[in-house]
């Protein structure tokens, strides 16, 4: 069996399990975002008055952090007010950050474990060798209910990579050939294991942003073996015992594939879709009008530490809007402890606060018709952070930072030492 | 469940993510009505005033990708989509549509033999897809046992309301 098998088989209390098996498993942790009130009212549509474990739930008031919106502003009243009526206390709310990065900072996330969260990104954690998924409120209300949900075995895909990372080339670009080379929906319903030496060059921020891509390409979960980089991460942030599964030699994976990082340019997704990739040298000179660092993709310590070093002393060209994002509010402290945050806004930042900010199209820094943006973020759908007429970029915080500084999109290697 | 679906049909490409079938700045709303106002916005402003009860969606590879926002299961099913037929869908969006009792069938090339406004017949036990308006017949894959059960229950809350229901 593969890890990501033995996973589920202890989750669903049997011995082994099988490719396309529909299995019920028990849930470690479930999240549930701001943006889902559906979640509380589907629990009370079936019935549900006192959820099964509120031990094991987690609520995020960070999709709108802060609220924009009286409607925002009543819908997170009543997640408030959920939590201290059914007992939760892991309540993270406006001051915390996005979802993943929280339960990454505060060792809720550990290997092992089956960590469902009303949000697409949370393969994300397969960084640190957990199934993680995203689903819908309804399933999420179904796991209040019971504590657990069906999930049918995926079959998995292993991506190795090899070679050494040129200069300007991050856990991001390497993602983005990854997912322009097999398509957006080529990982649907299946699982993405990525393997190789690449993966020792990459600390948990980068592998995390690996991970979290693997949405892009619809893949249900994501997954590295965990080793001692996962370990020392987890050293002291985590107080559960935790078991780590090993796949087994001879697991056939339904397909391979393998990418040598070492030739690779920094790349960018053009609109309107992840998998529309490029070397980002084809997109050179486009004139940026907002730049955006943040998110679960690339809001985090490493990725506020590049943009601080290519923008440190100089200033933000005046047509481009650079808005900041720290994932969390353990990043920010981290990252204002490390000197970025100050370098940053002397450079000419706008700072949101920790949370999802511009990345949904809601708040904080919508664009309008006809402006072009870059992001560090996850997507480029039409719409995505506006109007349907803007046009975004997705590309590294490195190539973010550039774009910042220069005002125009520019191959970032050129800005780094 | 009815297990013969009729309908005109809205024909779509590929990636239609869940932003254009239901887009982020309404995602504060909860009333199913309110939500069903904004139906498919993103990629088809017409949809809305064009679509009635049972009509059907086909698209081509992995519609309802992206985000994992019930929303656009809701205003989907609001608004009386009574199936949608695509290459592949986004793997959340499947899960979120059956449990609103909605019909998904993975039914590859149909997009390519439909257009907007034809009548199509999808037989759901058999996966028998007929297109009224030419004469054109696909074959969709058959559900899964589980996802019939959910179907023909009317969704999954009145199975779990059942079950587990306080």
């Amino acid at each position: 069996m593969h890890a990501i098998e033995k996973i589920l088989a202890r989750a669903a209390g049997k011995a082994t399990v099988a490719t396309g098996e529909i299995i019920n498993c028990k849930v470690d942790l479930a999240g549930i975002n701001d943006l889902y009130l559906q979640t509380i009212r589907s629990f009370r549509e079936m019935g549900g008055k006192k959820v099964n474990d509120p031990r094991k739930l987690v609520v995020f008031l960070d999709h709108y952090a802060p609220a924009s919106t009286i409607t925002q502003a009543d819908n997170q009243k009543q997640f408030r007010e959920f939590c201290w009526d059914q007992g939760i206390d892991l309540l993270m709310d406006v001051d915390t950050g996005v979802c993943h990065q929280v339960l990454a900072d505060n060792g809720l996330v550990y290997p092992g474990m089956v960590l469902v969260v009303t949000d697409s990104h949370t393969t994300t954690h397969g960084a640190f060798g957990a199934f993680g998924t995203g689903v819908g409120a309804t399933d999420l209300a179904i796991i209040m209910m019971t504590g657990q949900l069906w999930f049918r075995v995926p079959e998995v895909i292993r991506i190795n990579l090899e070679g050494r990372l040129p200069k300007g080339v991050f856990a991001k670009d390497v993602i983005l050939k990854v997912i322009g080379s097999l398509g957006a929906d080529y990982g649907v319903y299946r699982a993405v294991e990525f393997t190789g030496p690449v993966l020792k060059e990459f600390g948990i921020s980068e592998r995390m942003a690996l991970c979290n891509m693997t949405t892009e390409m619809g893949a249900k979960t994501a997954y590295i073996q965990p080793d001692e980089i996962t370990m020392a991460f987890l050293k002291g942030k985590t107080k559960q015992d935790y078991e780590i599964f090993a796949t087994d030699p001879g697991y056939e994976y339904a397909a391979e594939h393998s990418l040598d990082v070492s030739d690779l340019m920094p790349q960018v997704a053009a609109p309107h879709s992840v998998d529309n990739v490029f070397d980002i040298t084809a997109y050179a000179g486009r004139p940026v009008d907002q730049a955006f660092l943040g998110t679960c993709t690339g809001g985090r310590v490493e990725d506020l530490a590049v943009a601080a070093g290519i923008l440190k002393g100089r200033r933000v060209n005046p047509r481009t809007r650079f808005l900041v994002v720290p994932a969390s509010k353990g990043v920010f402290l981290e990252a204002m402890d490390k000197g970025y945050i100050q370098a940053l806004l002397e450079a000419g930042a706008t700072f949101v606060t920790p949370g999802c900010a511009a990345c949904l199209g809601t708040h904080q820094g919508m664009l309008a018709s006809g402006e072009t943006c870059i992001t560090a973020s996850s997507r480029n759908f039409p719409g995505r952070m506006g109007h349907t007429k803007a046009e975004i970029f997705v590309g590294s915080p490195a190539a973010v930072a550039a774009a910042a500084l220069e005002g125009k999109i520019v191959n970032p290697a050129d800005y780094l030492e | 469940m009815k297990s013969i679906i009729s309908g005109k049909c809205f024909v779509y490409g590929a990636n239609i993510d869940t932003d254009q079938i239901y887009p982020g700045r309404f995602l504060d709303l909860t009333d199913p009505d309110k939500v069903a106002e904004h139906a498919m916005e993103g990629a088809d402003p017409s949809f809305v005033k064009e679509v009635g009860p049972g009509d059907i969606i086909v698209a081509a590879a992995n519609f309802g990708c992206g985000s994992s926002r019930e929303h656009a299961a809701v205003t989907l099913k609001t608004v009386g989509v009574g199936a949608i037929l695509a290459d592949s869908f986004g793997r959340i969006f499947y899960r979120n549509a059956i449990n609103l009792g909605v019909p998904l069938l993975v039914c590859p090339g149909i997009a390519g033999v439909v257009k907007r406004g034809d009548r199509l017949t999808v037989d759901l036990t058999t996966g028998k897809v007929t297109n009224e308006t030419t004469g054109a017949a696909a074959q969709a894959q058959a559900l899964s046992g589980y996802v019939m059960e959910i179907l023909a229950g009317g969704g999954i809350k009145p199975m779990i309301k059942e079950k587990y229901g306080q």
